[in-house]
């Protein structure tokens, strides 16, 4: 069986949630939730995640349809105390796939383009990211990883904070800002350059650092050591049992394999 | 004095003026007091401040003309991402908003509770909230000296909730797994009235066992009325789910025809008793699956 792209991001994804704590580990779509899983049921098993609604389970529930299948509820966590518990104590690290991101790492989850009063496209909103970008650590999964998203400048509209000093009040308190990585299907990247800048750290088997940069619409620095590991036989099982119906075949363009073919 | 708090949809509704700020319960499509929000686009009111955590509440009465000002973190279907209803109004620039992020919103409802002028966070620091909503900033007083976001108490003229039910005096009981802030929107509210699946004459004699489920007290609750399925089309856990069919309908009418007064009539239905016939009947509603989500 060939290892899929998807199957690697998955696997940068868990590396990107290792942790020594017990916080909430959230991943928000197929890939980051699959990354977040597979860290908590191998190096990390302090992560504590949802059904997706309000109960801890201690055992990841599988993708899609359950099934016959029952999520095995091991503590409360509903969004009434989701601010309180996980949020606002700096409890949690989110991944998560904003539409726009910048050079400081503020995203854009609220609107393209136009004004305030009559935006362009309207989006979601900034849902919780002002919070959880000023509170706890956050990571970012983007599946097409383009100039689009990475975006020349600033991204249209702040919904989460970054490294950017021209948004700093004086007074304020910005030491929880934590972003930790950026897997795309490229590469995984970082904010460990001078002054918080964008470091490019592993390329996907087959990428080129030039390619990278090509997609991205500010300045990278290399610090490429290696390719980003591909997932081990055991870390393989663990994505197949978790991911029964395949959803993670449908997250990536044609869904390639991990090793990019020579165009 | 009396307790009987029991009133009819109409009278409920009769309640609000023009312009006033409305909350409404709930969490996007999840236990929206959808029968009351159809009472208010049965009805005249308009220039209304909407208040909530939007799902299809918050994009109908936008398709309707009925809001001024929302007040909002997100507006979602969840199945569907982006509410079609509200994105047009949006992209039409006929609304004013007030864009915050989840945990100030309720940040605020808690001021309102408290009777307080603002309470303080960190949360919108770095970010646009804070220009584009106007939001002012303040200092401890205490040696730290930190700056923080001081989030305007949001208080509401009237709140609206849904819950599965209530006796005469508004004791209510939300099952479920969730009940969001309900009971925020309750307390920041001058006067809270409540929908519910089932009402009872007292709740002690009809369900004492589930007293925990009392997610905020009578003292809150100005008025309440049955409303059996009253949020179809958003989900009641555990009595019935958001109705897939129902949500790709309205929101597929935003495209095609794209023009609320040609659907209204179906969307809305002239009475509640119409509108429950068109979707099959609270039968159909009860056995709505229960969504998953991941």
């Amino acid at each position: 069986m060939t290892i899929t792209l998807a199957e690697l991001c998955i696997a940068a994804c868990a590396e990107t949630f290792r942790t020594d704590r017990e916080i909430i580990g959230t991943g928000i779509g197929p890939v980051p939730r699959l990354g977040v899983s597979l860290a908590k049921l191998t190096h990390s098993p302090g992560l504590m995640m949802t059904d997706g609604e309000a109960f801890l389970v201690e055992q990841p529930i599988p993708l899609g349809p359950r099934g016959d299948y029952v999520p095995k509820k091991a503590g409360y966590l509903p969004f009434s105390r989701f601010f309180d518990s996980a949020v606002w104590t700096g409890r949690r690290h989110a991944m998560v796939t904003p539409t726009q991101v910048d050079r400081f790492g503020q995203t854009n989850l609220s609107a393209l383009g136009g004004t305030h009063q009559q935006p362009k496209i309207q989006m979601l909103g900034a849902r919780g990211f002002p919070g959880n970008g000023i509170y706890h650590a956050n990571s970012m999964f983007i599946p097409a990883h383009s100039n689009r998203v990475f975006v020349e400048g600033e991204v249209d509209r702040v919904s989460s904070p970054g490294y950017n000093p021209a948004r700093r009040i004086a007074g304020g308190n910005y030491s929880g800002i934590d972003l930790q990585r950026v897997v795309t299907n490229l590469c995984v990247m970082d904010f460990e350059g001078p002054g918080n800048t964008v470091r490019v750290r592993t390329l996907h088997p087959g990428v080129t650092f030039a390619e990278v940069q090509e997609a991205t619409g500010f300045e990278l620095i290399d610090a490429v050591e290696s390719e980003t590991a591909l997932p081990t036989e055991e870390q393989l099982a663990i994505i197949a049992r978790l991911d029964p119906h395949g959803i993670r075949n449908k997250v990536l363009k044609d869904n390639p394999p991990a090793r990019k073919e020579a165009a | 004095m009396t307790l009987d708090k029991r009133m009819t949809p109409a009278e409920i509704v009769g309640q609000l003026r023009d312009g006033m700020t409305l909350g409404i319960g709930g969490w996007g499509p999840r236990r929206k007091p959808m029968a009351l929000v159809r009472e208010i686009l049965r009805s005249d009111l308009k220039d209304l401040t909407v208040v909530s955590y939007g799902g299809p509440d918050v994009g109908m009465l936008c398709a309707a003309g009925k809001v001024k000002k929302l007040v909002f973190a997100f507006v979602s279907l969840d199945a569907i991402p982006l509410e079609p209803w509200f994105r047009k109004a949006r992209e039409a620039g006929d609304i004013e908003v007030l864009e915050l992020d989840e945990g100030m919103f309720q940040w605020g409802l808690k001021a309102a509770a408290f009777d307080l002028p603002f309470l303080p966070t960190r949360v919108g620091l770095g970010t646009d909230l804070i220009e584009l909503g106007g939001l002012k900033t303040v200092q401890s007083p205490y040696d730290d000296g930190e700056v923080m976001v001081a989030i305007p108490a949001l208080r509401l003229d009237a709140a609206i909730i849904h819950v599965h039910r209530s006796d005469h005096r508004g004791n209510v009981q939300a099952l479920g797994p969730d009940t969001y802030y309900d009971e925020w929107f309750a307390k920041a509210a001058k006067r809270c009235f409540v929908s519910c699946e089932e009402l009872v004459e007292a709740m002690e004699d009809s369900y004492p066992e589930d007293a925990r489920a009392n997610a905020f007290e009578r003292c809150f609750v100005t008025g309440v009325t049955e409303a059996q399925a009253g949020a179809h089309p958003t989900s009641m856990p555990p009595s019935y789910g958001h109705d897939v069919g129902w949500l790709t309908k309205y929101a597929g009418a935003a495209k095609d025809p794209g023009d609320w007064s040609a659907v209204a009539a179906d969307l809305v239905g002239k009475s509640e008793e119409s509108y429950l016939t068109s979707v099959g009947g609270k039968e159909a509603v009860g056995a709505l699956p229960l969504p998953i989500y991941s």
